[in-house]
C-alpha cells in the first residue's frame, strides 16, 4: 500500500489547518453559508437532513487496518457508532458536527487519510478495481496509476472549479468490476502487441438524470503520457463544458452535443501542445509509487485446496470467494448486506473486527467495493474457514455477493437532502421478500440497485433491476428499470412503465423475477434472459 | 476600481483594456479584456504587443479563466495577467499557479489573509504556469 | 400553519422556531404566519440558525406535522434505526412520518 512521504503528509496536514481556519471564519460569521459551502464541499462536508455529513476519501478503495480502526474511532467518537460505505468506494459519517470536523480531519491525517475533493466541482476520489493486485485476470496493478492520478488531481490549479464534478476510474482487467464506463473518464490499462502497457481512455460516461456509457476516445495512450493526455481531456472540458445549466454541465453532455469524434480531435490538438510542457512525471516516480504495491510475502507452500466439509461455509465460499492470481490464496468479499440491514452500513465494532481480520488473514489490507461491500484481497485458502467463522459471529458472513439481496442503495430520503424517496426501507423490504437463500441462489446473479432521486447515487441505471424513487404529488413513488449493467457489458436500464408505491414495487420485482424463471434457459442470467426476450414479457407480467 | 494586488515589479499599465473584438479590430491597443467565454488562443498571434491581459471571473464558480491564464503563459506571454471579478481569498493561490500576477477582486481582500493563502502550501503536486517544481521533481531531484 | 426550521450552525442539528429561539423539538414550533421571511433573514444574519426556511404544517395533538415527508423525517430522524432520532421512536411514529 502507498505510504505518504513528508510531502504528502505536509499537504494533508496543511489542508486540515486551512479548513480549521475556514470553519472558524464560518462560525464567527465572517463567511456566509454561500461562501462557505464550496469550501466545505471541497473537504467532503455536506449539510444533510439531520446533521452535517462527512465523506472521507478511501483512494481507489484501498486501506489498511490502522486506517480502518480510525474510521471506527471516528464513528464511535464523533458520530452515532456507525459509518456508511458508498458506491464511490468512500465512507460517509451521517451525524457530524461542524465544530468537530477540523479535529476529525486532524485525526484522519495521522493515518494518512483525508476528505479532500470528495465533493465539489473538482476531480473526485479516483476509483478502481477492488480486486486490483490480486485478480487473476489483470494486465497490471492499476493502483500505482490511480495514486499518480490522485496526487496530480489534488489541488489541481486549473481544474478545481470545473463546470461540474469529475470522476475518474482506473482498471486493468477485461472484467469490469468498477463500472469504469460510467465515469467521466474511464481508463483501462492494456498491453499492445509489443507488450507495452498503455491506456484505453473512455470519456463521457455517467449516471444522473442523463445516463451515458462513455465512448472510447483513444484506444492506446502510451503509459508515460497518461497524465498529459488526461490533462488535455480536462482542459477541453473546463473550457467548453456547459456552465449555463447545472443539469447539462457534466462532460457527458459536452461529448454528446459535439460528438465523440469532435471531442477526440480537440483533445488530440490540445494534447499535442500539452505533451510538450513536461507535465508527465518521470518513470522513476511511477516506479517509486509502484514499489508500495509490490505483492505481499505470499506463503508459496500454502495449500491450494479448501476443506468444504462445513456446508454453510461451502455456500459462502461459492458465493463470496473469488480466484486469486497466487496459488493457495483467494479473494474474500465481506457482504455488508445482511437481510433486513442497511446496505453499506457497518458499526464501529464491525469495522474494528474487519481491521483485525485484515491484519490476521489478509496482509493488513482491505478494499471497499462500489457495490458497498468490503474485500479481503489476500486470504490463504487454508484460513478461509477461520475467517468465515469470525465473520459469522459478527453478522458479516451473508453469502449473497451479486445475488438479489446484495442491493446497492443510496442513503435516500432517510438522510439525504436531495432525495425524493427513501431507499433503505425499500432495500430492506426487497431483501426480506427474497430472504430465502435457496431462492436467491436459484435466481443467480442479479444486481439490484436503488436510487432515491434522479442523481442516481444508487446506480439504478446500471442495475439488472434498477429502482428510481421519485416524488409524486408529495408521496414516494418508485419506477422500475430493467436491463442495466455497470460491468464490461455496460448498458442502461429501460423504464418498464408507470411507477409504484413501496409495496407495489416489491410485488413488481417479484413478478419480474418469476417471469425470468419461467422463460430462462439453463444457466442463463437474468440480464441475458432480458436481453434475449426483451422488455415485453416483463411488462405483460407486471402490468398485464 | 481598486488598485490591483500586483506581483510584478514593473509599473502598472495605464491604458484601459479593450474588449477582445475591439482589440482584434484595431492594431494599436496594448491591453485587452477577455470574458470567460472568449477564446484565449485568439490572442496568441498578438502576445508580443500586449502589456496587460485582464481575464474576467464573473462568478467564483466559473473556472474557465484558469485555463485561459495557463494557455497564455504556455504560449509565452510575459506581460501582466490580471484576474478580475469574483476573486476570493480561497482561490488566489490557484490563480497565481495558473500564471496570474495581478488580482482585482470585486470585494477587497484582507491583506493578512492574502499573504497566508499565498504562502500556505510549501509544495505542489503538479507542474503549472508559475514555475514551481512539482513534488515529483523534488523527489527525484 | 407556517413554521420555520433550519439547522444549528455549529452542530447541524435540526431546529424549529419556538417564538423566542430555536428548539430541537418540533412540538415547540409556533405558527410564524406571514412573518417567516423576515424572521429567518434576521436569524440567519445573526448566526442563530443555518439555511432556514418556512414550511407548511398542520396542527396536531403531537405538535405541528409538516406537510412534506422530508420535514417529517427531519423532525423524527431516519425511519430506519429506531435509536437515531432525537427521541426514542414511539409506536405511532411510523404513521406520523409516512
Amino acid at each position: 500500500m502507498y505510504k505518504y512521504d513528508s510531502y504528502d503528509q505536509t499537504i494533508v496536514d496543511t489542508r486540515v489547518e486551512e479548513f480549521r481556519e475556514q470553519v472558524e471564519r464560518r462560525l464567527s460569521g465572517e463567511l456566509s453559508e454561500d461562501q462557505f459551502k464550496p469550501l466545505r464541499l471541497m473537504n467532503g462536508l455536506y449539510l444533510q437532513l439531520h446533521a452535517y455529513m462527512l465523506r472521507v476519501a478511501i483512494p481507489y478503495g484501498t486501506l489498511d487496518a490502522r486506517q480502518m480502526r480510525m474510521l471506527a474511532h471516528v464513528a464511535r467518537t464523533y458520530d452515532k457508532g456507525y459509518g456508511h460505505f458508498t458506491t464511490r468506494q468512500n465512507i460517509q459519517f451521517n451525524w457530524i458536527e461542524l465544530k468537530d470536523t477540523p479535529d476529525i480531519l486532524a485525526e484522519l491525517a495521522t493515518v494518512e487519510m483525508h476528505a479532500i475533493q470528495t465533493s465539489g466541482n473538482c476531480i473526485r476520489n479516483i476509483s478502481s478495481d477492488q480486486f486490483a493486485g490480486a485478480a487473476a485476470d489483470e494486465v497490471t496493478d492499476p493502483r500505482p496509476w490511480a495514486e499518480l492520478l490522485r496526487q496530480w488531481s489534488t489541488f489541481h490549479p486549473e481544474f478545481s472549479y470545473l463546470p461540474r464534478k469529475f470522476k475518474i476510474c482506473v482498471i486493468a482487467a477485461d472484467e469490469d468490476r468498477a463500472a469504469m464506463r460510467l465515469h467521466d473518464i474511464g481508463i483501462q490499462l492494456t498491453r499492445n502487441e509489443a507488450g507495452d502497457v498503455g491506456a484505453a481512455v473512455y470519456v463521457g460516461g455517467g449516471m444522473g438524470r442523463t445516463p451515458m456509457i462513455a465512448p472510447l476516445i483513444k484506444d492506446f495512450v502510451p503509459i508515460d503520457d497518461l497524465l498529459s493526455y488526461v490533462e488535455a481531456c480536462l482542459r477541453v472540458y473546463n473550457r467548453y463544458g456547459r456552465r449555463d445549466n447545472i443539469y447539462k454541465a457534466r462532460i457527458k453532455i459536452l461529448i454528446h452535443e459535439i460528438g465523440a469524434d469532435s471531442y477526440r480531435q480537440q483533445v488530440e490538438d490540445e494534447w499535442a501542445h500539452v505533451k510538450t510542457l513536461g507535465l508527465d512525471p518521470p518513470r522513476a516516480e511511477f516506479e517509486r509509487i509502484a514499489g508500495f504495491f509490490a505483492p505481499p510475502a505470499y506463503d508459496s507452500a500454502a495449500p491450494d485446496t479448501i476443506d468444504r466439509s462445513d456446508p454453510d461455509f461451502a455456500l459462502w465460499v461459492d458465493q463470496n470467494v473469488k480466484p486469486h492470481k497466487q496459488p493457495g490464496y483467494a479473494i474474500a468479499t465481506i457482504s455488508l448486506k445482511p437481510v433486513g440491514g442497511i446496505p453499506g452500513d457497518a458499526t464501529a465494532a464491525q469495522i474494528d473486527l474487519m481491521a483485525d481480520l485484515a491484519e490476521r488473514y489478509s496482509f493488513d489490507e482491505l478494499r471497499v467495493t462500489h457495490a458497498q461491500n468490503i474485500v479481503l484481497p489476500y486470504v490463504r485458502k487454508a484460513d478461509l474457514h477461520a475467517l468465515w467463522q469470525a465473520l459469522d459471529g459478527a453478522g458479516l458472513a451473508t453469502a449473497n455477493l451479486d445475488l438479489i439481496s446484495d442491493i446497492i442503495a443510496c442513503p435516500g430520503l432517510d438522510y439525504c437532502s436531495l432525495a425524493n424517496a427513501r431507499s433503505i426501507p425499500l432495500a430492506q423490504k426487497i431483501a426480506n421478500r427474497f430472504a430465502s437463500m435457496e431462492r436467491q441462489r436459484d435466481l443467480g446473479e442479479l444486481k439490484l440497485k436503488i436510487s432515491g432521486c434522479i442523481n442516481a447515487c444508487g446506480h439504478h441505471h446500471a442495475g439488472h433491476i434498477g429502482i428510481l424513487g421519485v416524488d409524486k404529488r408529495g408521496a414516494e413513488n418508485y419506477q422500475l428499470l430493467l436491463g442495466g449493467s455497470g460491468a464490461e457489458d455496460a448498458s442502461l436500464g429501460n423504464i418498464t412503465g408507470p411507477g409504484f408505491d413501496e409495496d407495489g414495487i416489491v410485488d413488481a420485482i417479484e413478478r419480474t423475477v418469476e417471469t425470468y424463471r419461467a422463460v430462462r434457459t439453463d444457466g442463463e442470467r437474468f440480464l441475458d434472459t432480458y436481453r434475449r426476450v426483451g422488455i415485453a414479457p416483463f411488462k405483460e407480467a407486471i402490468y398485464g | 476600481m481598486a488598485d490591483p494586488l500586483r506581483y510584478r515589479t514593473d509599473a502598472a499599465h495605464e491604458e484601459p483594456a479593450v474588449t477582445l473584438d475591439a482589440f482584434l479590430g484595431q492594431t494599436n491597443a496594448t491591453a485587452v479584456r477577455l470574458e470567460s467565454d472568449e477564446d484565449a488562443r485568439a490572442l496568441i498571434p498578438h502576445l508580443d504587443r500586449l502589456a496587460l491581459i485582464e481575464v474576467s471571473f464573473p462568478g467564483f464558480r466559473d473556472g474557465r479563466g484558469y485555463s485561459a491564464g495557463r494557455i497564455l503563459r504556455e504560449a509565452g506571454y510575459t506581460g501582466e495577467l490580471r484576474a478580475q471579478g469574483d476573486v476570493l481569498v480561497d482561490q488566489i493561490a490557484l490563480m497565481r499557479r495558473c500564471g496570474f500576477d495581478s488580482l482585482v477582486p470585486d470585494k477587497p481582500l484582507d491583506a493578512a489573509a492574502v499573504a497566508r493563502a499565498l504562502s500556505r502550501y510549501d509544495a505542489v503536486y503538479q507542474k503549472a504556469a508559475d514555475g514551481r517544481p512539482p513534488i515529483w521533481a523534488l523527489r527525484h531531484g | 400553519m407556517k413554521i420555520a426550521t433550519g439547522s444549528d450552525l455549529a452542530t447541524g442539528d435540526v431546529v424549529w422556531w419556538d417564538g423566542e429561539g430555536w428548539s430541537r423539538h418540533i412540538e415547540a414550533a409556533v405558527d410564524v404566519g406571514d412573518a417567516g421571511t423576515g424572521l429567518i433573514a434576521r436569524e440567519e444574519a445573526a448566526l442563530r440558525v443555518n439555511v432556514p426556511y418556512v414550511i407548511d404544517a398542520e396542527p396536531s395533538p403531537d405538535g405541528p406535522r409538516p406537510a412534506h415527508i422530508k420535514d417529517r423525517i427531519r423532525a423524527r430522524g431516519p425511519t430506519v434505526g429506531d435509536d437515531l432520532g432525537i427521541k426514542p421512536a414511539s409506536a405511532g411514529a411510523g404513521s406520523w412520518v409516512i
